[in-house]
């Protein structure tokens, strides 16, 4: 029970209180470049769960089995890059062959993740954190989850921006990022919120 | 052991390892790219011009490879010798291409016109058009700064005495020029033509005159010539319709200011034929 427990809050806390995109700003360029549209933006979102959730499944291991065992954990930075990398391209041709389907909706996402700081993040903050494997593994799958409602909710906010008629000066990117600022204050409201919940 | 030599020897070892798995990963699981896709592309001269509708050659092929229907005739750099290919590969019925050429409505050299002021700000015909029309005394005419040499992907495009002049012989009638140019100068024609106005004032003739001396002065002299009605002066300005005209060269003998270009326009299709 208290093991659930403390899967719920980190769950609740990687979604919500610290949401990557919105309160720690990392993976900016996707969440402005893929979100113009929903069914693109669901699909990006869904990519980076998965590239996260696997990279996190190799990365965990190498840190405590590989780096500190021989005193390297100064070298993560540089050793997560090199197997995100390889292991997304590798992913990527495992599913071009077995499942051309799946390679066809994530496929021109699958790239553009393999250097995507919000990734690196999550895996580096995993080690930070102190979490346990299956902690770890909770935390990016609530990290690609946030990820995923933020280029969600975004999305639906730019459409809406399509319509308006903004002065001049701020169309195209600058009322996109003043309107990402707003979403991302709002998300502010949910800090203190875990704590209360699971009390 | 030296500490550096340990961190060298394992972020090599994991890069080694992970080399190792992508390079069998990729023969193993190896997808045999569209063979249809590979020979389209082969026969597409690379360019990337956008001249046929789609981003790019790559685009083009794609398209040809996926869609029935799609016109195996649209690259206009390729010419006839691509299209015949590509109908080969799709097994459709051969159309020919109409290969076009770049031409440009103005011939206000240094000779013809002159300057109004000295511009020394940013080289570029877009930016220079803000400042008072430029620094020629027409403000329909050839800046001569070159915006057009910028986008021409076969440096078919130089500035000679202060104005663009294309070399028809490289031209492949992408158009890129024809969009860039900020007063509209450029037209895409096709690659038969040989009469050319070369002017785009459309000011009165007493205006005209006053800042250029190969400018159209809207006399209709053309217009009255013209056995077949190809050529008509609206505002001011003689403009060919080239769906009737004959290239007979009529207008060009009876233009009292001689800016009826007559000459053997044709480029670089017509001779690869």
């Amino acid at each position: 029970m208290e093991m659930l427990r403390s899967f719920a809050i980190i769950l609740m806390t990687s979604v919500l209180v610290n949401n990557y995109v919105l309160s720690k700003f990392l993976g900016i360029c996707p969440f402005l470049g893929v979100s113009k549209k929903l069914n693109q933006a669901a699909g990006m979102g869904a990519a980076v769960i998965f590239v996260m959730l696997m990279s996190t499944a190799a990365t965990w291991p190498i840190q405590y089995y590989l780096l500190d065992p021989n005193g390297l954990g100064y070298m993560r930075t540089i050793v997560f890059i090199l197997v995100i990398a390889a292991l997304v391209q590798l992913v990527e041709i495992i599913l071009k062959k077995y499942l051309p389907a799946l390679h066809a909706s994530l496929g021109i996402y699958l790239p553009l993740i393999t250097t995507n700081c919000a990734v690196l993040g999550v895996t580096i903050n995993n080690i930070n954190d102190g979490y346990n494997f299956l902690e770890a593994m909770v935390n990016s799958l609530g990290v690609g989850l946030g990820f995923l409602l933020a280029m969600v909710l975004f999305a639906g906010v730019r459409s809406r921006l399509e319509e308006a008629n903004p002065p001049k000066s701020f169309r195209g990117l600058p009322i996109t990022l003043v309107s990402a600022s707003i979403v991302a204050l709002s998300f502010f409201g949910f800090a203190g919120l875990v704590d209360g919940l699971f009390a | 052991m030296n500490p550096i030599l340990i961190a060298a020897v394992i972020v090599a070892g994991i890069g080694a390892v992970c080399g190792i798995m992508l390079v069998v990963a990729s023969k193993f699981f190896a997808v045999a790219e569209d063979e249809k896709f590979t020979n389209i592309r082969e026969c597409l001269p690379g360019a990337n011009c956008g001249a046929c509708g789609y981003a790019g050659c790559d685009g083009y092929a794609k398209a040809l490879a996926e869609k029935e229907g799609i016109k195996a005739n649209l690259c206009i750099p390729g010419g006839d010798t691509a299209a015949q290919k590509i109908s080969e590969l799709l097994g459709v019925e051969f159309e020919d291409v109409i290969e076009q050429v770049a031409v440009i409505h103005c011939y206000g050299d240094c000779e013809h016109t002159s300057n109004k002021m000295d511009y020394v700000g940013i080289e570029s015909c877009q930016a220079a058009r803000l400042m008072y029309g430029g620094q020629g005394k027409c403000v329909f005419g050839c800046m001569g700064l070159g915006d057009c040499v910028k986008v021409c992907p076969q440096n078919a495009i130089c500035i000679e005495k202060g104005i663009a002049h294309i070399d028809t012989r490289k031209c492949i009638g992408c158009g890129l020029c024809a969009k860039t140019c900020p007063r509209g100068l450029i037209e895409i024609v096709a690659d038969v033509e040989k009469v050319l106005v070369t002017c785009n004032n459309t000011e009165k003739g007493a205006a005209v005159r006053s800042k250029c001396t190969n400018g159209c002065i809207g006399c209709k002299k053309c217009e009255k010539g013209c056995e077949v009605g190809a050529i008509k002066v609206e505002n001011n300005l003689a403009r060919i319709d080239y769906s009737k005209c004959t290239d007979c060269g009529e207008c060009a003998k009876n233009c009292p200011v001689g800016c009826i270009l007559v000459s053997d326009l044709s480029g670089i299709h017509r001779y690869a034929k």
